[in-house]
């Protein structure tokens, strides 16, 4: 359903299934944030979506990720009281995860390079966004890598931080990680996912005899699609 | 945990996946802790991703990827209990059985676990042998508390 909506004062128009933070950005207003993906169920993780609505009377913060599109409510963006909260959640994020290097630099862009907080462990650099899982859980569907532990020791790891046999080495989580700090290496023809552990033999292309994607991705792919296996034999540019 | 032993859980709950709590829950109950090649074929018999599995079963502090002794001793070090002398609790037990906290003695008898308060503050220090509370401890209760265990050693 089309709704009418306000940000900083002029009207447009979003949907109530879409996302608050996807609307506000649509019409080119800039809002940080480090755990949100369009391809993705929004999860709340990162707080940094932040923005203040006005519905009726009530006025509040909020985190926009995971805020509806609502009719008639008004969206004000970096005022005071954001600002505040914002410095404050980007100062707990660098005490979480003090060696991520784009956590830094975005921080650095709102103005805070310092956090009062004190580090866990100065080299960790992943912020537990959630979004690796998200993506191979609902876009990969290989559901391979799961939070483990909680409250403290909460982590982002493969089964018993061993090889996460479910993997099958798209690389989709090493690209939506705000942090970069999953990790993906091709050497010798065995693509790698360092934080997972998981090392896949590339298949070779039968025509072109170039590596073009690791050979459990495609018996996965065949099995999924119902397909004859020996179809994915060659690469996409050689079928 | 043997195949057949398995088997009769995952039938108790006619292999459903939105059962795998209850299922866990079973296998800890069975085996003290949750045995990684168990915890595997649960993955593959019900079609439930590992890593979901791996997830729960490090979320619930009732779950242990450890094997746990045939007692668990689990004595309190919230803030409360902190102040009247957990930590001189702990060290005695320690002492006693030879164990250092967060691990089983070496014959699986016993697990010496410390976690933050249980929220029954009122009574600390506080001990929690086999499930069951004992309350405003001191060394000297303490081995009244662990004389059962003492006399089968
Ligand atoms: S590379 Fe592996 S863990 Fe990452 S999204 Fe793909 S299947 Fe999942
Ligand atoms: S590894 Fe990256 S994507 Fe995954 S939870 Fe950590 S920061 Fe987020
Ligand atoms: S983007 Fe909204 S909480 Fe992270
Ligand atoms: S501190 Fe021990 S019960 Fe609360």
């Amino acid at each position: 359903m089309t709704v009418k909506f306000k940000i900083q004062g002029r009207t447009y128009t979003g949907t109530q299934e879409e996302s608050l933070l996807g609307a506000i950005r649509r019409y080119g207003y800039e809002v940080p944030s480090l755990c949100y993906h369009e391809a993705v169920s929004p999860y709340g993780a990162c707080r940094l979506c932040l923005v203040e609505v006005q519905k009726g009377k009530r006025r509040k913060l909020t985190t926009s990720c995971n805020y509806p599109v609502l009719e008639g409510i008004e969206v004000f963006l970096d005022t005071e009281k954001v600002v505040r909260h914002r410095k404050m959640v980007f100062q707990l994020l660098l005490a979480v995860a003090p060696a991520a290097k784009k956590l830094r630099e975005l921080a650095a862009e709102y103005g805070v390079t310092e956090t009062p907080f004190v580090p866990e462990d100065e080299k960790n650099e992943c912020i537990l966004c959630g979004l690796c899982n998200r993506v191979c859980k609902e876009v990969v569907e290989a559901d391979a890598i799961s939070f483990a532990g909680r409250g403290t020791s909460k982590r982002m790891e493969s089964p018993y931080d061993e090889t996460a046999e479910a993997c099958i080495g798209c690389g989709a989580c090493v690209h939506v990680c705000p942090t970069d700090c999953i990790g993906m290496k091709e050497e010798n023809n065995i693509r790698s996912i360092l934080r997972w552990h998981r090392d896949l033999p590339m298949q070779i292309c039968k025509k072109c005899n170039r590596p073009f994607a690791p050979t459990f991705q495609l018996n996965e792919f065949a099995k999924r699609v119902n397909l004859d296996r020996a179809r994915f034999d060659n690469c996409p540019d050689c079928r | 945990m043997d195949a057949k032993k398995l088997n009769t859980i995952l039938d108790k709950y006619r292999r459903e996946p939105s059962a795998l709590l209850a299922i866990l829950q079973d296998i800890q109950d069975e085996e003290n802790y949750l045995p990684k090649d168990t915890i595997r074929q649960v993955a593959g018999e019900l079609g439930v991703p590992l890593a979901r599995i791996y997830a729960l079963s490090t979320f619930f502090s009732s779950f242990s990827l450890e094997p746990r002794g045939k007692h668990i001793c689990t004595v309190c070090m919230g803030t409360a209990c902190h102040v009247r002398g957990a930590p001189r609790l702990v060290e005695h037990i320690e002492r006693e059985f030879d164990v250092p906290a967060g691990q089983t003695t070496p014959d699986m008898q016993l697990t010496l676990e410390t976690v933050n308060c249980v929220g029954a503050c009122a009574l600390g220090p506080l001990v929690i042998l086999d499930g069951e509370y004992h309350g405003n401890m001191n060394p000297a209760k303490l081995d009244r508390v662990f004389r059962p265990l003492k006399k089968k050693e």
